[in-house]
């Protein structure tokens, strides 16, 4: 009874495929599916919600005097200077370190990939707990030689930005012929420096800005090592706000975290333009 | 004068072009990675350097044992165990919820809006979160959160009647669950994408049932990715610091509290490397996890992509 059911399920099923090229790559939707999202969407909604309702709360009614405050608080508008201020020098600093090195690695080093890519991929195991630690000292003399500015934590957030960032870059370079690309240039008579700016920068530009991105947000996100190495960047400023006055503390919380949002929900339409125009094609 | 000779320029040979400044051959490339390798030094090797160092050394700069020997006894043996198990825990449980998710999510359009807003709000809770997450929970199971209040008045029920188990491990354990999630979904993705819609094409050609495919085809394929990613879940939890610095005040649970008791208070006399071994111990553990999920990625590419 049971063994010839196959066959016929075999049979019959195969020419209905054969006979619809057209069929849906992806099967259809269950509702097993949309109760998994219903679920989803509710365990992660749930407290972000309660993060409005929190931070408008008053006596009897709404209130959004909290969410004014964010702008008021001097702490915290300087804390969210700083940390915008932190993000684009970091930004900056990781570009003029890994896109010179990733170049240069896939051009005329290629044995050095390997320890290169190591390197930049270490801070994923050193928890950043643990590099302060060690980087204690080290900001002594930084300290000691640029003044106590909170601005000096871009030294460390490019270490801490290094494994995405490289990663991106990596695979950016790694999509275009930039051998060709470098000896056209170089045959054309450019220095090495022009090479960089005006043929690989333009090439990679999507790898670049989803590098930065990523900077951006993991910067603004930061709290560990500012907090251990005493500066006041904008979680810091978040988590002393918490005990003295936690509905601010709790909307700059989720101010916070929809900023974040929208900078990665830009990134990947950035991305995708990157997949579809590719190489620049002039000339 | 530069331009009309590409035969000799476009040679790969360093020395080809014949300027004198690239003469000196092998050498000169190297030059253009000390930049780099220099700010590696001081800002990441060195410092690990410090604090492995430390982890062998005594007060007096001596080289000795007994530093590490002191993280195999009494309250830090515990911490580790402690920050194992919410770690386990929580890789454990984000795994297998992030998987759900993520197949949730891949068996919609690639480039639909769910699958961004899904994406996006993923990278947010799994990499920016920290500190923001501890108040998102406090908010909302908080002693006067919105879901404590809503349940005390509406249905009678008190979410504390064991204790205010929030500031303590289980308490993190549901926040780290809450980023560990979306780090799953971000991490298993793309295995999940890699699944060719042939393979299920073929088993339901040969007869297979949905339940045959996903045991025998779709199943052996993902388990090295799943656990690849699990192994990444557990690394995450093992160094997140933030959630827990800002969700904990008093007391030190686990590992990453405990240095921070080390960093911000006064050290006692004998143990002033003691939060360099804690630290070394996090790195050997976090070290460990990562090779095996080297490994594991190594054999999940077999198949996938």
């Amino acid at each position: 009874m049971t063994a010839p059911a196959p066959d016929t399920l075999a049979s019959t099923a195969a020419p209905g495929r054969r006979g619809a090229p057209a069929a849906p790559r992806r099967r259809r939707p269950g509702a097993a599916r949309w109760l998994v999202l219903l679920a989803f969407g509710v365990f992660f909604l749930l407290p972000l919600f309660a993060m409005l309702e929190f931070s408008t709360r008053q006596a009897g009614g709404r209130s959004f005097a909290a969410w004014r405050a964010i702008v008021q608080d001097p702490d915290l508008v300087s804390a969210i200077t700083i940390s915008l201020e932190l993000a684009a020098l970091t930004v900056v600093g990781m570009l003029l370190l890994v896109v010179p090195v990733a170049t240069w690695v896939h051009l005329r080093l290629p044995h050095l990939r390997r320890p290169i890519e190591f390197i930049c991929l270490l801070p994923l195991t050193i928890p950043a707990i643990v590099l302060v630690v060690g980087i204690a000292p080290i900001y002594a003399w930084v300290t000691y030689l640029l003044g106590d500015s909170p601005l000096t934590l871009a030294f460390v957030y490019v270490i801490l930005v290094l494994p995405y960032a490289y990663r991106a870059i990596d695979n950016g370079l790694g999509a275009i012929d930039l051998r060709t690309l470098a000896e056209a240039a170089r045959s054309l008579g450019a220095a090495w420096p022009t090479v960089l700016a005006r043929v690989v920068v333009p090439n990679i530009r999507g790898a670049l800005v989803s590098a930065s991105f990523l900077s951006v947000a993991l910067v603004l996100g930061e709290f560990t090592l500012a907090s251990l190495l005493n500066f006041n960047n904008l979680q810091v400023t978040i988590n002393l706000l918490g005990k003295r006055d936690a509905p601010v503390s709790v909307a700059v919380s989720l101010a916070a975290l929809l900023l974040a949002f929208v900078l990665l929900l830009m990134l990947s339409y950035v991305g995708r333009r990157r997949g579809s125009s590719g190489v620049t094609e002039e000339g | 004068m530069t331009a009309p000779q590409p035969a000799t320029t476009a040679a790969p040979g360093p020395a080809s072009s014949g300027t004198g400044r690239r003469r000196s051959g092998r050498i000169v490339p190297y030059l253009a990675v000390t930049p780099f390798l220099l700010y590696v030094t001081v800002f990441l090797l060195y410092p690990t350097l410090i604090v492995v160092a430390g982890a062998f050394t005594d007060d007096a700069n001596r080289p000795t044992v007994t530093t590490l020997r002191v993280l195999t006894d009494g309250v830090y043996l515990r911490a580790f165990a402690r920050s194992i198990e919410l770690s386990a825990v929580t890789a454990a449980v984000g795994a297998v919820l992030g998987a759900l998710l993520a197949w949730a999510v891949s068996s919609g359009p690639p480039d639909g809006p769910l699958r961004r807003g899904v994406m996006a709000a993923a990278g947010v809770l799994a990499q920016f979160g920290g500190v923001t997450l501890a108040f998102a929970f406090i908010a909302t199971i908080g002693l006067s959160g919105f879901a404590t209040v809503f349940l005390r008045d509406h249905l009678g029920i008190d979410l504390f009647t064991g204790g205010v188990w929030l500031f303590d491990l289980p308490g993190l354990m549901l926040v780290y669950t809450y980023f560990q999630i979306p780090l799953m979904v971000l991490v298993f993705l793309p295995a999940l994408d890699g699944l060719r819609p042939q393979w299920r094409e073929a088993v339901e050609s040969l007869g297979g049932s949905g339940w045959e495919y996903w045991r025998y085809v779709a199943g052996p394929v993902l388990l090295p990715a799943f656990l690849g990613a699990a192994l990444l879940l557990f690394a995450n939890a093992f160094s997140a610091y933030a959630t827990a610095a800002a969700l904990v005040s008093q007391g030190s649970p686990i590992v990453p509290l405990k240095i921070r008791g080390f960093l911000t208070s006064e050290v006692i006399l004998g143990q002033q490397n003691l939060g360099k071994a804690l630290g070394f111990g996090m790195v050997v553990v976090v070290a460990v996890v990562m090779a095996l999920y080297a490994l594991l990625q190594r054999r999940a590419a077999r198949w996938l992509r």
